[in-house]
C-alpha cells in the first residue's frame, strides 16, 4: 500500500465522486514531483559548481546570497530572458519538439523511485525496466535537437550521440538483471526491502558496471564527447538559447538525479538507515553519489569515440556477462540465508576480473614504462 | 659554435660543380645567379661536406633597382651556416625558382613573401596570398607601397 | 555491401575554444576521419614588419611584444640581441644575468600555460590549468615586482634591461625556485600515468625525424622528434656557456613526446635560473650607454635565440639611418605548422584538436 493508494482511500471514505478520487492524488502527487525535482536540481546545479571550485584550487561563486545559493536562480532568470534564436536552415518543428522529448521522460523516471517505507508513486512491479526503457527515449531527443539543427557540428554530436548511448544501455541491464536475481523481482519497493546487505558490497563488480554505464548515458565526463567544449563547441545543444537551452540545461542535472537515486535505491540500500527519518537518507545517499559523479567530472579528461565504443564492447560487455552468469550459479548454489559467502565469493571475482582485463585490454597507447 | 662556413671557399666548389652560377662570394654571404637556383640548392643538400639539409630564414628585401631574396642554411650534422642570396630585377613580374622541393621549410616563407613582396616562386605548388586576403590590390611591404 | 558515404567540409573556425586565437582549419571530413587539412591564417595580422620600417630602433620594442605575446620577455631578448649584433653594442654583465633569469623564467610561465592548455584540449575541463596557475601567478607577480607589468613587458633595451632589479627579488626568485620542484613532481603524479591521457596522446601525430628537419620546424617539436638541437646548447648566444643543463629529447615525435619534453624543460630551466642567480654577484650598470636615435653602421644581420616556441629570429638590414630599412621576424610557429598535413590525415576529429594543442602556437607570431 502506498502512501498515494492510502490518499486514494482517504478520499473514497469521504465520499469523493470516483474520478475526484483517481484524479486527485495523481494531480497532487505529479505536481510534488515537479516542484521536489526542480528544487532539488537547483540546489544540484550550486552544490556540483562549489564542488568543481573546490577540486581546481578556487572558491566557485559566494557573491550571489549567502554562499552563493542564489546564484543557480540567477542563471535561470538570466537564461529565461534571452532571446530565442532559430536558425533559418533549421527544421522548425522538430527544432521546437527536441528539448520537451529529452526532459520529460527524465521527469517520468521520478514515478519509481521510493524515497521512503511505501512513499513511491506507483509501485510497478516491472518498476526498474520501465526506468530502462523511459530513459531510452531521450537518445532520440538528443539526436532530432543535433539533426534538426543545421549544423555541422551539431551533426557530428549526433552521430556519436546514438553509437555511445546504444552500446552502453546492454551493460547497464545485463548489471540490472544480476540484481533482479537475488532479489526476485524488478519492482523497486522489493529491491530496497531485501538489502539487508546493501548490494555494492554483494555484487562490487555490477556496481562498478552500473555506474560507467550510467555516466555515459548521462553525456558526463569522461564520456561527454557529445558536448565536448575542446572539439566540437557544446554538440547538440549548440543552436539553443532561451527556455530550450534551460530544458537541457535542468535535463542534464535532472538526469543526473534521476541516476543517483536509482544507484542510491539498486545498490546503496534506499532509503534504510538507522537513526534519521528516510528521506534524510535517500538525500544524503544521493547527494554522496552526485559528489562522486562531480569528483570524476574534474578529474579526467574524455575519450576519443573508437576508444570509446572499444571499452564498451570489448571490457564492459563481457565483464558484465561473466558477472550475470556467476551471480546466476551463485542464486542457484547458495541458500538465501548465507549471503555473506556470496559476498566474499563475489569480491573475490570482481578483483580477478579487473585485473585480468586491465592486463588484457588496452586502450590505445598503452602504459608508461616509470 | 655554429659557424658560418668560409664563403669564398664554398663559391670555388659550387663554382667547380655548377660553372656561372656563383655572381659574388664575399660579405660574410654567397649570392648565386637565380636560374641556377635549383641546382645549387640541390648541390648544397646532398654533397658529403656541406650537408646544409635544414633551411630557416627565407626572406627578401627590396632595394628599388632588385629584389633580393636570402636563405639562411644550417647543417646540423657539421653545426654550419651559410647566407645564401640572389638577385632579381624588375618590378612588374620578379620571379625566382622555388625551393621548397629541397627544403619544405620554404612552403610557407614564399607565400608569405609573394603576399607582401609580390615576387613570383616558379614550381611552388600552392602560390597564393598567405597574410592578406584573396582580392587585396597590391604589395605592402614594397618601397613604393605607400 | 559497402555503406555509400560522402565528404563534407567542416570550418574549425576562426571562432573556437580550442584553436589558440584566431585560426581557421578548413577540414575535409568522411564521418569521423579526417582526408584533407588546411589551414588559413592571417586574422591577425598587424603589418608590424612595415610598421618597423618608420620607427625608431628603441620604439620597435613595444611592437616586439606583441609578436609572442605569451611570453614576451624572449621577443625582446631576441630583437635587442639582433640589434646589439648589428651595431657592435657590448651589454654590461649584469645585465646579462638579468636577461637569462627571465628568460627562463618566461619559459617555464609559458611551458605551464601551454601543457595546461593541451590538458584542457584533452577534455579535463580547466583543472590543470588552474593548477598550473596557481604556480604562474608567482611568476607573473615577480615580472610585475621588476616592471610593472604582468603581460606585455617591454623591459629589455639596445644594450641591456631598462632598470635594475629592486631587492626583494632575489630572494622572492630563490624562494619560488626552491619549492618549485615539488610543484612538478605534483603534476608528473597526477597527469604522467592517467590513463585516458595516455590512451589519447600516445601514438598519435607523429612527426617523423626527417621530416621535422626537412620542414625546418624548432623547439620542442623538433626535439620530440628526436634532433637533440637546442641554440643555447649549439649556439650558444649571450653567457648560456657558463651553465650546466641538459636538453631532454623524446623518440617517437607523438604528442606524448611533446608534453613531457616541456615538463622536464622547466626543471632544467629551473636549474639555470638557480646557477644564474649564484653566479650574479656584481653591481654594475644595467644599459650600456645608447642614444636615443642611435644608427646602427649599414649592413645586415641575423639575430635568433632559443624562444619558448622555437628558434625565434630577427633579420635586420640597416642603411645607417635610425629606422631599419628592413625587418623581418621568423616566427618558429608558422614552420612548425607546415607539418600538420601529414600529422593529421587520417586520424580522428577529436585528435585534431589534440595534435595542434600540442603544437603549441600563438597567433600573434604566426600572422605578426
Amino acid at each position: 500500500m502506498t502512501l498515494l493508494d492510502q490518499f486514494q482511500l482517504i478520499l473514497k471514505t469521504a465520499g469523493w465522486p470516483d474520478w475526484a478520487v483517481y484524479l486527485t492524488p495523481a494531480l497532487v502527487g505529479i505536481l510534488l514531483i515537479i516542484l521536489v525535482v526542480l528544487t532539488v536540481v537547483i540546489v544540484f546545479i550550486w552544490w556540483e559548481r562549489r564542488l568543481i571550485s573546490r577540486f581546481q584550487i578556487r572558491l566557485g561563486p559566494n557573491r550571489c546570497g549567502p554562499e552563493g545559493i542564489l546564484q543557480p536562480i540567477a542563471t535561470a532568470i538570466k537564461i529565461l530572458l534571452k532571446e530565442d534564436i532559430v536558425p533559418e536552415k533549421a527544421d522548425k518543428l522538430i527544432h521546437f519538439i527536441a528539448p520537451i522529448v529529452v526532459f520529460v521522460p527524465i521527469l517520468l523516471i521520478f514515478a519509481v523511485m521510493p524515497v521512503g517505507e511505501n512513499a513511491i508513486f506507483v509501485d510497478l512491479n516491472v518498476g526498474i525496466i520501465y526506468v530502462i526503457a523511459i530513459s531510452s527515449i531521450s537518445v532520440i531527443g538528443i539526436f532530432m535537437a543535433a539533426w534538426a539543427s543545421g549544423n555541422k557540428y551539431s551533426y557530428i554530436s549526433g552521430i556519436r550521440s546514438i553509437a555511445q548511448m546504444v552500446s552502453y544501455e546492454i551493460p547497464v541491464v545485463l548489471s540490472i538483471v544480476g540484481i533482479a536475481l537475488v532479489t526476485g523481482s524488478f519492482s523497486m519497493l522489493k529491491i530496497v526491502e531485501a538489502q539487508s546487505i546493501p548490494f555494492i558490497l554483494l555484487q562490487p563488480l555490477g556496481f562498478l558496471i552500473f555506474f560507467l554505464g550510467s555516466l555515459a548515458e548521462m553525456n558526463r565526463s569522461p564520456f561527454d564527447l557529445l558536448e565536448a567544449d575542446s572539439e566540437i563547441v557544446a554538440g547538440y545543444h549548440i543552436e539553443y538559447s532561451g527556455m530550450k537551452f534551460a530544458m537541457f540545461y535542468l535535463g542534464e542535472y535532472g538526469v543526473a538525479l534521476a541516476y543517483a537515486g536509482i544507484i542510491t535505491t539498486l545498490f546503496l540500500g534506499g532509503w534504510k538507515g538507522p537513526l534519521l527519518p528516510p528521506i534524510i537518507w535517500f538525500l544524503v545517499k544521493v547527494m554522496m553519489v552526485f559528489s562522486v559523479i562531480v569528483w570524476i567530472r574534474s578529474t579526467l579528461p574524455r575519450f576519443r569515440v573508437d576508444q570509446l565504443m572499444s571499452f564498451a564492447w570489448k571490457a564492459m560487455l563481457p565483464m558484465a556477462v561473466i558477472n550475470l552468469i556467476v551471480i546466476a550459479i551463485e542464486v542457484l548454489v547458495i541458500p538465501a540465508s548465507l549471503q555473506w559467502v556470496m559476498l566474499i565469493l563475489n569480491l573475490g571475482f570482481a578483483a580477478v576480473l579487473i585485473l585480468l582485463w586491465s592486463k588484457l585490454f588496452t586502450l590505445g597507447g598503452g602504459r608508461v614504462e616509470v | 659554435m655554429t659557424i658560418a662556413v668560409n664563403t669564398e671557399e664554398t663559391g670555388k666548389k659550387i663554382e667547380e660543380a655548377i660553372p656561372g652560377s656563383v655572381v659574388s662570394s664575399d660579405k660574410g654571404s654567397l649570392t648565386v645567379d637565380s636560374k641556377a637556383l635549383a641546382k645549387v640548392s640541390d648541390f648544397l643538400k646532398n654533397t658529403p661536406g656541406l650537408e646544409f639539409d635544414y633551411l630557416t630564414v627565407l626572406t627578401a628585401v627590396d632595394y628599388l633597382d632588385y629584389f633580393e631574396v636570402i636563405y639562411r642554411l644550417v647543417s646540423l650534422k657539421n653545426n654550419q651556416s651559410l647566407i645564401l642570396k640572389t638577385r632579381v630585377s624588375g618590378r612588374e613580374n620578379p620571379a625566382v625558382p622555388s625551393v621548397t622541393d629541397t627544403w619544405r621549410a620554404a612552403y610557407y616563407q614564399e607565400r608569405e613573401i609573394f603576399d607582401l613582396l609580390g615576387i613570383k616562386f616558379e614550381g611552388h605548388p600552392d602560390l597564393r596570398r598567405l597574410l592578406l586576403w584573396e582580392g587585396f590590390n597590391g604589395h605592402p611591404l614594397r618601397r613604393d607601397y605607400l | 555491401m559497402p555503406i555509400k558515404t560522402e565528404q563534407f567540409y567542416l570550418n574549425v573556425g576562426p571562432q573556437h575554444p580550442s584553436t589558440h586565437g584566431v585560426f581557421r582549419l578548413r577540414l575535409s571530413l568522411d564521418g569521423e576521419v579526417v582526408t584533407d587539412v588546411e589551414p588559413i591564417i592571417g586574422y591577425l595580422h598587424r603589418g608590424i614588419e612595415k610598421l618597423a620600417e618608420s620607427r625608431t630602433y628603441t620604439q620597435i620594442i613595444p611592437l616586439t611584444d606583441r609578436l609572442d605575446y605569451l611570453a614576451s620577455m624572449t621577443d625582446n631578448v631576441a630583437y635587442c640581441l639582433a640589434v646589439e649584433k648589428l651595431a657592435g653594442i657590448k651589454v654590461p654583465e649584469r645585465a646579462e644575468y638579468i636577461r637569462v633569469i627571465f628568460s627562463e623564467l618566461m619559459r617555464i610561465s609559458s611551458h605551464m600555460m601551454a601543457v595546461g592548455f593541451y590538458l584542457n584540449d584533452c577534455g579535463a575541463f580547466f583543472t590543470p590549468v588552474l593548477y598550473m596557475w596557481r604556480e604562474r601567478e608567482k611568476i607573473l607577480d615577480l615580472f610585475d615586482m621588476v616592471c610593472g607589468q604582468r603581460l606585455l613587458y617591454n623591459y629589455m633595451r639596445v644594450g641591456g634591461v631598462s632598470q635594475d632589479i629592486p631587492d626583494e627579488f632575489i630572494p622572492a626568485a630563490k624562494k619560488f625556485v626552491a619549492e618549485m620542484p615539488q610543484y612538478i613532481g605534483e603534476y608528473n603524479q597526477l597527469i604522467k600515468q592517467n590513463e585516458i591521457f595516455l590512451a589519447r596522446s600516445k601514438g598519435v601525430g607523429i612527426l617523423p625525424k626527417e621530416t621535422a628537419i626537412n620542414i625546418g620546424a624548432s623547439g620542442p617539436v623538433l626535439r620530440a622528434s628526436g634532433v637533440k638541437w637546442d641554440i643555447r646548447k649549439m649556439d650558444p648566444y649571450s653567457i648560456y656557456d657558463r651553465f650546466d643543463f641538459e636538453v631532454p629529447t623524446g623518440d617517437a615525435g607523438d604528442c606524448y613526446d611533446r608534453y613531457w619534453v616541456r615538463m622536464q624543460e622547466m626543471t632544467q630551466s629551473l636549474r639555470i635560473i638557480e646557477q644564474a642567480m649564484n653566479q650574479m654577484s656584481v653591481k654594475g650598470p644595467v644599459c650600456s650607454d645608447v642614444p636615443q636615435f642611435f644608427r646602427p653602421p649599414p649592413g645586415e644581420t641575423y639575430g635568433y635565440i632559443e624562444a619558448p616556441k622555437g628558434n625565434l629570429g630577427f633579420y635586420i638590414v640597416s642603411d645607417g639611418s635610425i629606422a631599419p630599412y628592413r625587418l623581418h621576424i621568423y616566427p618558429p610557429t608558422l614552420i612548425n605548422i607546415t607539418a600538420l598535413k601529414d600529422m593529421m590525415i587520417g586520424w580522428k576529429v577529436a585528435d585534431l584538436i589534440i595534435i595542434f594543442g600540442s603544437m603549441d602556437v600563438v597567433l600573434g607570431e604566426i600572422d605578426r
